[in-house]
C-alpha cells in the first residue's frame, strides 16, 4: 500500500493509512526524499496514527527519513504515535533519538512553524 | 473456534499478515491493548527474520492454557542458514544484515518466555509465549 503524500505550502504531509510492509516503508523513504528536493520543502510530517506496529525496521526507516531530509534542509516531524505503540517501542529499545515528534498533525504543523520562525529570526 | 493458525512466510506482505492474525487470535484471550501490540510487534520481528535470512518458513500461532492462565504461543520456524552464534544474535545492536540488530532481543523483551534453537545449515526455531494478565 502506497502512502499518499500531500503538498501543503512548504511542507509535505505523508499520512500512513494502514499497516505497511517493509517495501512500502522503503518506497515512502524514496518518495519523500525525492519530493523534498523537487518541491524545495522546508518541512515533512509523517502521520503514523494508523500504523499497527512500530518495529525495528519501521523505526529505523523513519529515523533514516528524518536524517536524509535534514541533510536536504527540511525538518521531519513524526506525529500520531499511539500510547500502545510508544509502550512497545520503549520496551523494544526504540527511542527515535534526535527526531522531532508531536501528538498529532495540528501539533506537528505548529512545531514546523515554530522551527521556521526560529530559522528566519536567526 | 479456531485456536491455532499456521501462517506461511514467503514474502514481505506475509509479515503483516502474520502479525494481524496473531493479534486477532490473541484478542479474545484477555490481553490488554498494549499487550496485543507487544504480541504483534514481536511476531513482526521474527517473521521479518524469516524473510530476510531464510527466504521462507512458517509461523505457528496457538492459544495455550496452563491452569487458569491463558496465553498465546508463537513458533517461528525456517530451514534457512541458521545462526552461528545465538548468544551474540541475542545481544542488542548485533546484526549480520542491514537492520538495527534489535529484532530478536527486542522480541524477547516484549514476551514472557522466549526460546531460540538454531543449527547452521539446518534452520532456526524461535518459540515465544505471552500470558494474559
Amino acid at each position: 500500500m502506497q502512502v499518499p503524500i500531500l503538498k501543503q505550502g512548504g511542507y509535505l504531509i505523508a499520512s500512513i493509512q494502514d499497516a505497511l510492509t517493509d517495501d512500502d516503508l522503503a518506497h515512502l523513504q524514496t518518495a519523500l526524499v525525492r519530493q523534498v528536493r523537487q518541491f524545495r520543502s522546508r518541512g515533512v510530517i509523517i502521520d503514523v496514527t494508523a500504523l499497527d506496529v512500530m518495529d525495528s525496521f519501521a523505526s529505523r526507516t523513519l529515523r533514516h527519513i528524518a536524517y536524509m531530509t535534514r541533510l536536504l534542509g527540511a525538518q521531519t516531524v513524526i506525529v500520531g504515535i499511539q500510547p500502545d505503540i510508544a509502550f512497545s517501542m520503549v520496551q523494544l529499545g526504540l527511542t527515535l533519538e534526535g527526531i522531532e515528534t508531536a501528538l498529532d498533525l495540528e501539533e506537528g504543523l505548529m512545531c514546523l512553524a515554530r522551527q521556521g520562525r526560529y530559522n528566519r529570526d536567526r | 473456534m479456531t485456536d491455532e493458525v499456521r501462517v506461511p512466510i514467503n514474502a514481505d506482505s506475509d509479515v503483516v499478515s502474520a502479525r494481524r492474525q496473531g493479534r486477532t487470535l490473541a484478542e479474545p484471550l484477555g490481553f490488554s491493548s498494549s499487550e496485543l501490540t507487544f504480541i504483534a510487534t514481536a511476531i513482526s520481528e521474527v517473521a521479518r527474520n524469516i524473510v530476510r535470512y531464510a527466504g521462507q518458513g512458517t509461523i505457528l500461532l496457538r492459544c495455550v492454557r496452563e491452569g487458569d492462565k491463558r496465553g498465546l504461543l508463537i513458533v517461528a520456524c525456517d530451514h534457512g542458514p541458521g545462526i552461528a552464534d545465538v548468544v551474540q544474535a541475542m545481544q542488542d545492536g548485533y546484526s549480520t544484515s542491514d537492520s538495527l540488530g534489535m529484532g530478536l532481543p527486542g522480541a524477547r523483551r516484549l514476551m514472557d518466555a522466549f526460546d531460540i534453537v538454531s543449527e547452521v545449515g539446518k534452520g532456526t526455531r524461535v518459540s515465544m509465549r505471552k500470558w494474559a494478565r
